[in-house]
Order: C-alpha cells, then structure tokens, then sequence
C-alpha cells in the first residue's frame, strides 16, 4: 500500500507543476500585451504601462514565471519605490482592479463555493445512490421505468433552466422563500438556509438524475456477478446481499465519478453562482474575465484545477482502500 | 512417400515473458519461463499431441513453434527452413503453409465480418486465386466441414459454438496447409459436438495430409487424435512417446499421476483403480524449482532430483522421458496414494 | 433418528420456464426425482439440458418476476415451491448448500477469505466472531488447505483455482448441511486437482454423512462418485438409474448415443460416434420426444410416435426409468447390436 501512496503523491506533484506552467503560459505567454488584460474598460496607456512594471510583466517569461511560483510559498512585493503593493503569502497576485490581493479575494469567496459544493453533493449522493439501487432493484418493473423517466428529465435541463424557474416560482410567485442573500452560516442560519436550499437543489437535480443511472447500471452489472449468486446460497437476506455485496462491489466507479465532480464544482460553480446572486468562486471568476482582471483569472483557474488534481490523489486511494486487488498489484 | 524430414522441428524453444517491478523505475527483476527449452517434432501428415495442466505452457509453445508469438530462444525448422532467424516479412509466404485454430469459437471470429469474408480472407491475404472464384472455393470449404454454403454472408452471431468452430477450421485449410497446431479446439464444445469436430479433424487430416500438433489439457481427446504425445510440465516436456506407449507404460511420475487422475466412464473398473492422487499446487513459472521441476509434488523425488535437472533422453524406440528415476513397472506399478515429498502450496 | 437411506429431497413435476423477449423459454419440463441421506445424485447433462437451473430452483435462486416455477420440492418434510421466501433462506447455506464452478468469480473480491466463511457461519447461527474465525480455520484445515492462519486473512485472487474450490467447499459445509448441490465443481480445474476435490468431497461425505446432488456433463465424474444418476436432455429427465445400470444396461438413445461418443483415456479409439444434429431450443420445443430430432432410432418406432408424442417415463426394471417409446426387446437388440454397455 505504502509505496502505491508514494507513488501517488509523487505523480500529484509532478502533475501540479505542469498545471503551473501550463496555466502560466495560457495567460501570459499571449500574442497581445497582457498589460492590456490588466485594466479593463477605463484604460489608459498610462495605467497600462504602470501595470507592466508593477506586475513583472516586463521581465523575461521564465523570471515572471519563476516570481510567480516563488510568490505563492513566500509572498512578495509589486511596483517600487514609492508605489508598492504587497502580496502576502501564499501570493496568488494582485489585483489592481479592485486593488486587493487576490489571495484575500479568492479567500473571502472560497467558502461560499464550498457550501454550495458539499451541500448540493450530499444531496445528490444520496438521493442518485438510493434511487439508483432501488431502480436495479425493481428492474424490469415499473419503478425502474418511471426512476429512469425522471432521470433522463432532470439530466435534460439545463442547470440554468432549472435556477430560473425554482426563483420564479418558489421565490417571486408563492413568496415561499426570501429573495435569496448570502450570509455567512455563523452569522445567520436561518437566512443561510434559506439562500442556500434553492441553489443546493437546481445543482443536485443534475448530478443526481446522472448518479441515479451510474448506480443503476453498476448494481445491475454487479448483481449478475456469480458471489451474488454465492452470498444468496449462503441464505444471506437479500438486502445485505445488495448493500454489502452488491454495492461495495460497484462502488469504484461512482467514487471516482463523484470525487471528480465535487473538485470540479469547488473551482466554482459558475451558473448556479450567478443566478441566485452567490458571491462564491464562480461568480468571481466570471467577473475576473469580464472587468479582464488577468491576475485574478489566472488564479482562480489555478486554485480550480489544483482541486481536481488533489481529488484524484484522493480518489485513487478511495479505490484501493475499496478493491484489495488494486493496492496487492 | 514416407518423408523421414519432419515438417516441424524445433529445438530448446524458449519464450519467457519479462516481469518489471512496478516503482517509479521499472526494471527487469525476473521471468515467467512459460516455455523453457522443448525439443519436439512433428511428421507429416502425424498428429503430435501436446498434453498439459494450465500453466505447463503448451499454448504459449503452441504460438512460439510459429513465431506468433516471437520465441526468446531456440531453434525451429519448418519443413527443413530455419525460420527462427527468418525475416518477418519472408515468413509470410510460409504462413499459408501453417496455420493455426483457436480455443474459444467466440472470440476467435471477428463478428462484424460475414463468414464468407472471414473464411475467404485467407486467400485475399497471401493473393491466391483459385479457379472458380473466391466466393466459390469458400462456399466449398464450408461443405466440407459441414456449413450449409449458402450461409456464407451470415454473421458469426448466428451461428452455435460447434459451428464457429467450423468456420475456424475452414479458414485454416483454406490454402490446404501443411501443419496446423490445434489450440485446444473441442474444450469449450458440448460433448455431443465434440466428437462432430474431432472426426471432422482427422476426416481431414486424411484427405489432405495435414499434420496438427494438437494441444489440449484433456488426456481422452488426446489419446483419441495423436499419433504421438508429449506430456509438459512448468515449461518442459516431461514425456513424448508413440500414443500406446504413454498410455499404456509411461515412464515419468507426472505421467503417472496425470493418467492416474482422469476418471474413467466405468464405474467397476473407476472405483477399483489405484490412484495417485498428486498433493499441493503447481509452483509459479516465475520461480521454478531447481533441479527437476516437478519435485515438489514428485513422491520418488531424492537429492538429485532438487540439485540436477534431467534432460529428456531417449529411454526405448521414439520414447523419451526427463527423469533421473523412470517408472519401469508399467501403469500399474505404481504405489496407491503415494505421499508427497516436499509441500510448496503458494499460489501462483 | 434419522436412518441412512431415508429420503431426503424429493422433487416431484418440477418445471421452469423463463419469460424473455424471443418467447417463453422451457428450462425444466416435469423432472421428478430423489436424494437420500448419504448418497449422491448426479445429474448428467450438456448445456440446455436445464441441470443447473433444476437445482437453483430447488435451493429457491431464481429470480421471481421473470421466472415460473410449478411442481413440489420437499426437504425433510418442508415444502419448498411456493413457501415463504423467508423459510427457504434460513435452509441456504444451512441445511442446503451450493458450490459453484468458478470458485474466482464465486468468491467475492474486495473481502477476505476469512470474512468471507465468519459471515457464512454467522448468518444462521449467533455465536461471537473469535468462535466463528475458530471455525472457519477448522473448516479450511479440514479440506485440506495448509497455513491456515494465513489464509483468512488473504484474499481470493491470492489463492489458486484448487484452493479456492476449497475454500468454497469449506465455506457451504461450515453449517453441516444435509444437502449439497455442487453444479460442476470440478470443471474449471486442472485433471490432478479435480482428482483431490473429488476425493475430498468422497471423504467429506464418508464423515458428515451429506447427501450429495453432482451437477455435471463429465461421465468419467459421474461413474466416480455417483450412486445415482440422471441423464437430462432440453429440460427434461430422459433417464434415471443406479450408476451401474446407466453405464452397462443404459435404455435410451441418448445415453447410449453420450457413452459412444466420448473419447476414453483408458481404451484406444478409431473413430468417435457422435450424436448427430443440434442441441435442441428450448423456446418452441418440438411437439414430441424431445430427442427425436437426432435419435438414429426413432425408425423403428410406428406410427411415427417419436415425433408426435412425448414419451412417460417407464421403469425398465429396479429403480431404472427410461423416457422413451422404443420396447425393451428393441432396445436390447440395439445394444447388443451396437456393443453399448456390457453384462456385468
């Protein structure tokens, strides 16, 4: 097991640098000026060459990229002499836009992203996971038929679709629920609730309807296996059958699916963000590409992707913690 | 017409398979010596019968002896032609002089092409125009080996696991070969379609003179269809001799044991047989034993048989055994249930 | 006090059929037979003759919207068909076992073996994980598998094909069953290992005194361990016989046409005989003997009977039962005609 980690961990590291330099080069290593990506619509040439020399962007590719890195473990300082702008570690850059460090930015959206995440994904886990086994259970019955029916809908809509007409209807006609407004858990509960159910809901009708499936075809393709067929000659009642024999062995393929979805949602869950007016990562980074805040779009891709790659580490030993088979190679 | 040149021959065939560790560096700790240096021959025209449990290598050997999969030593003569150190490219004229049938009828035919494609390929391949057409030669060979000809644009799908198994055999004696090495051919077939394809097999052996080295693990058949047998073990050949002789006075314990443990459709004679019941599991090909290789589970076996290993010398007329302490005694000498000398249960 | 030759299942008119898209597939057409206490039953038959799905039936394996099951099953007194699914369960793995033939793809791959027997034993008795682990170390040391201790704690991809068949063995005899089915236990195995499942299931029986149901197309298995045998073809019971009997006095067509068409180790053979034509369908099965299409006798039966009526099963003489239409003179004829079995 211990040299499966290893390696591992080793692969991650190697996979986050070139994340770095990839993403690096995406935004700086462009044909135009990226000073000009610096200051969006009230530019003038002024503040554009100011923003080429307080941003580095002046220097050789491989010193910027070198400084960037650097910034991240240990913070640094932009522009001289008199106007100097720090960046605290860990430095993700600074943004002269909204004059704030974008680490304190990313940092003040980070966990609105996070709610939003891990609430829409216990949700759909356990509604798409239950409904799935419960559908391979009542195959070929008219369960399975109207399971799959809703599914195929809730995977048809779009996210947006969805938003749009909870607010609507939830919100604007019945008035069941406030105008939804971000507020930190600590702060008001009841209020966080409230802003958060909607958003929770329109994202988890999409993954659930497609974990509903992935369940489905993976129990049906298990409980055909010949230890099925053993664990019920052994007189085992069929629901630990299902749960302990069953599931656990198709499980592999819905963990990997579900870690992957849930780091791919912590870089922001742009659409969803937007509608219900969430100021997570989502809503950021759509504003970073729109005011072409180029420090900040870079990092935020960076922070998104860094969730991804983390995940599949993560994943990878979830599968061999699963399957003996796979850590005994 | 007797030819006295084998039309296969090969000499201390080897092919092993390489093992790398799996680290951040991937480096060559070992081998899985499937094949570990077998000497046989075929005669034309005969069928050598290649005998084994899983693991002895015999399907491995079966590939290698036509460079289907590329042996990692020895030496094979095709019809008096070297052809380890042949090029790839001057093999292929040789390939419509061998050919080869596979085990399993379902995955050997490829199912989106018609039997008519699969069974005419031969022949598109190596540019062979028969008179008549190709179409008509292929519906030819499907009556031969007993398909209805006008089923030839069928697919593969529609037809039962005996049948596959003649298309199979059609394809190979498209060209009419010399050699056939038959990869256990009848084991995933009912009983009753069995005996259908066999007799089919030596039907044509005889119209055309085909020689088949026949692999299989099921010592019936193979009594049935050789005219000589090797017998292997862990990447060897334990035994070879003219059919009767192996069957009825084998010399080499494995032999033995192997005849020993097919039970017989008698019930009198099933129940009143002396049986040596073979202990343990059979050692990993990627960690023989040293010395002879079947000491582990041999119940004769002493000091030498775990410091030399023996060579396959020839004992009497055309049989040959590799054990420093033949049986003599005939198939019934041996001692009931004889216990097992040394214990290597690890799985492989 | 139970008494040895007691009877112990009884299956009477049992049939199974299987809805699916092509029609309605007939698995199992009115089989009948019995097990006593001690003995072994094998049941011959190639793929299609409905064997194996006879004994899922029996041990209540099949899946219920798709599959109908009519007849009785008795097991020590209990009725099976048709009984609380509940009531069967507490016999699974309990009184009534089943081993399988892949014993890789039996076992299940992400528990070990140990977990694997504590939880055969735990499901129908209560009794405390260190007692259970105790017995399932006795179980395996008593089939014949070395280092125990290691053993429960590995996997089954570690083990070899012989050991896990044992493993499998020693996991469906933990709760002492009476009965044992073993659908082709040794088919996937290598000859030499088939030989010491065989010997070890013969001992096992000696000692528990389990009456034995052997599922298998191998004759030479059959006229090992058999007490009892019957012959199964497209679903039905076409002969049914001591062991003896069916190898030297055999009474219908398709167990003399199996008898000359396997190659045996022991004799030399010039030419096999085979059993002419196709394994029949079991979706539209034909109107009469369901092996008239390939029987090379049914001439010789007026009337063209063979191909318009099934025939009943007829004893022929102690506890020997043949489904067939031809006399016992005509048979007699043909056996002596054609060298089957032999005067014993």
């Amino acid at each position: 097991m211990f040299p499966y980690i290893i390696r591992r961990l080793g692969l991650m590291v190697v996979m986050l640098t070139l994340l770095s330099i990839v993403t690096f080069l995406l935004f700086n290593a462009v044909p135009t000026d990226p000073a000009l990506l610096t200051c969006g619509k009230s530019c003038t040439p002024q503040i554009v060459a100011a923003n080429r020399i307080r941003l580095g962007l002046d220097q050789p590719l491989y010193v910027q990229y070198i400084d960037w890195v650097k910034a991240i473990f240990v913070g640094r300082t932009y522009g001289s002499g008199t106007q100097t702008f720090p960046c605290h570690a860990p430095c993700l850059g600074y943004s002269f836009r909204n004059g704030e460090e974008v680490t304190v930015m990313i940092k003040a959206a980070l966990p609105i992203t996070i709610y939003l995440a891990i609430g829409a994904f216990i949700l759909w886990m356990v509604f798409g996971i239950l409904s799935g086994i419960y559908a391979a259970k009542h195959h070929t019955e008219w369960q399975d038929r109207v399971i799959m029916g809703v599914a195929l809908v809730g995977y048809s809509l779009p996210v947006f679709f969805i938003g749009l007409v909870l607010l609507i209807f939830v919100v604007v006609r019945l008035h069941l629920l406030p105008y939804p407004d971000y507020i930190a858990p600590q702060t008001n509960p009841v209020q966080f609730l409230q802003t958060m159910i909607l958003p929770w809901i329109s994202l988890a009708i999409l993954y659930a309807a497609y974990y509903t499936r992935l369940t489905r075809s993976q129990m049906l393709e298990t409980l055909s296996e010949d230890y099925i067929r053993t664990a019920r000659a052994k007189g085992l009642p069929e629901s630990v059958v299902i749960r302990k024999h069953g599931f656990r062995a198709g499980l592999t393929p819905i963990v990997t699916s579900a870690g992957l979805d849930l780091a791919g949602l912590l870089g922001g869950a742009v659409i969803t963000e937007f509608i219900f007016s969430l100021p997570g990562l989502g809503r950021l980074s759509i504003s970073a590409v729109t005011e072409y805040d180029l420090p900040t779009i870079t990092a935020t891709v960076l922070v998104a992707a860094t969730f991804v790659i983390v995940a599949n580490l993560i994943v990878d030993m979830l599968y061999a913690a699963i399957d003996p088979r796979v850590r005994l190679s | 017409m007797s030819e006295s040149t084998p039309i296969l021959r090969v000499r201390d065939l080897q092919k092993y398979f390489p093992i790398n560790s799996r680290g951040l560096s991937r480096r060559h700790i070992g081998d899985v010596k499937a094949v570990d240096g077998i000497s046989l021959e075929v005669m034309p025209g005969e069928t050598l019968g290649l005998v084994g449990e899983s693991g002895c290598g015999k399907s491995t050997a079966g590939r290698a002896m036509l460079r289907l999969l590329e042996p990692t030593g020895g030496e094979i003569e095709f019809a008096g032609q070297d052809i380890m150190r042949m090029k790839k490219r001057d093999l292929v004229p040789l390939r419509r002089e061998m050919q080869m049938i596979f085990q399993d009828p379902y995955s050997s035919l490829n199912p989106r092409q018609t039997i008519g494609a699969i069974i005419g390929a031969p022949f598109d391949i190596q540019g062979v125009k028969p008179e008549g057409g190709v179409q008509k030669a292929v519906q030819d060979l499907m009556e031969r080996v007993g398909l209805n000809p006008e089923h030839f644009n069928r697919y593969p799908s529609e037809f039962s696991g005996g049948q596959r198994q003649r298309i199979g055999i059609a394809r190979a004696i498209a060209l009419k070969p010399k050699l056939i090495v038959c990869d256990e051919p009848v084991s995933a077939l009912d009983v009753s379609i069995q005996a259908q394809v066999l007799n089919l097999l030596e039907d044509i052996q005889d119209e055309f003179g085909i020689a088949y080295v026949f692999v299989a693990h099921d010592l019936s058949v193979v009594r049935h269809i050789s005219d000589r047998v090797a017998v292997m073990y862990l990447g060897k050949i334990m035994e070879s001799a003219p059919r009767e002789l192996l069957y009825t006075a084998p010399v080499h314990p494995y032999t033995h044991a192997l005849l020993s443990a097919v039970p017989i459709a008698d019930p009198d004679r099933e129940r009143a047989r002396e049986r040596v019941i073979l202990m343990g599991d059979l050692p990993s090909p990627s960690n023989p034993p040293t010395g002879c290789v079947f000491n582990t589970r041999c119940w004769k076996a002493q000091d030498r048989c775990f410091s030399e290993a023996p060579v396959l010398r020839e004992l009497s007329a055309g049989h040959k055994a590799a054990c420093h302490f033949p049986e003599t005694g005939g198939l019934n000498a041996v001692a009931v249930n004889a216990p097992a000398t040394g214990s290597d249960f690890s799985a492989n | 006090m139970t008494q040895k030759n007691e009877v112990l299942l009884s299956v009477r008119n049992l049939s199974v059929s299987f809805t699916t898209e092509d029609g309605e597939v007939n698995a199992v057409s009115n089989v009948s037979y019995e097990v006593r206490r001690g003995q072994t039953l094998a049941i011959v038959g190639e793929s299609g003759s409905g064997k194996s799905v006879s004994s899922l039936a029996v041990m209540g394996l099949l899946s219920g919207n798709t599959s109908h099951i009519s007849g009785e099953v008795e097991f020590d007194g209990q009725q099976l068909i048709g009984a609380d699914p509940e009531d069967v369960r507490k016999l699974r793995g309990n009184r009534i076992a089943m081993i399988f033939q892949d014993p890789l793809s039996a076992l299940h791959p992400y528990y070990k073996i140990g977990d694997q027997l504590i939880e055969a034993v735990q499901i129908h008795n209560k009794i405390s994980d260190s007692d259970a682990r105790k017995r399932a170390a006795e179980m395996l040391d008593r089939v014949g598998i070395p280092a125990v201790e290691q053993r429960l704690d590995e996997y089954p991809h570690q083990l070899s094909g012989g050991m896990r068949q044992r493993v499998m063995i020693a996991m469906a005899l933990i709760n002492d069953p009476e009965l044992l089915i073993a659908d082709e236990p040794t088919t996937a195995l290598d000859v030499t290992v088939q030989a010491q499942i065989l010997d070890l299931l013969r001992d096992l029986q000696k000692e528990f005194g389990t009456a034995i149901v052997l599922i298998t197309h191998d004759l030479g298995v059959v006229a090992d361990l058999a007490d009892d045998v019957m012959v199964m073809y497209g679903g039905s019971a076409v002969e049914q016989a001591p062991v003896r009997e069916i190898f030297y006095q055999p009474q219908m067509p398709y167990t003399w046409g199996l008898l000359a068409s396997i190659p045996q180790v022991h004799v030399n053979s010039t030419r096999l005989d085979p059993i002419p034509g196709n394994p029949p369908s079991l979706i539209n099965m034909p109107a009469g003997c369901v092996f008239a299409p390939r029987c090379t006798y049914k001439d010789q039966v007026p009337n063209n009977l063979c191909e318009t009526t099934k025939p009943d099963l007829e004893g022929t003489s102690e506890g020997h039962f043949a489904r067939c239409h031809l006399s016992s003179t005509q048979r007699d004829a043909i056996r002596v005609a054609n060298n089957i079995g032999r005067s014993s």
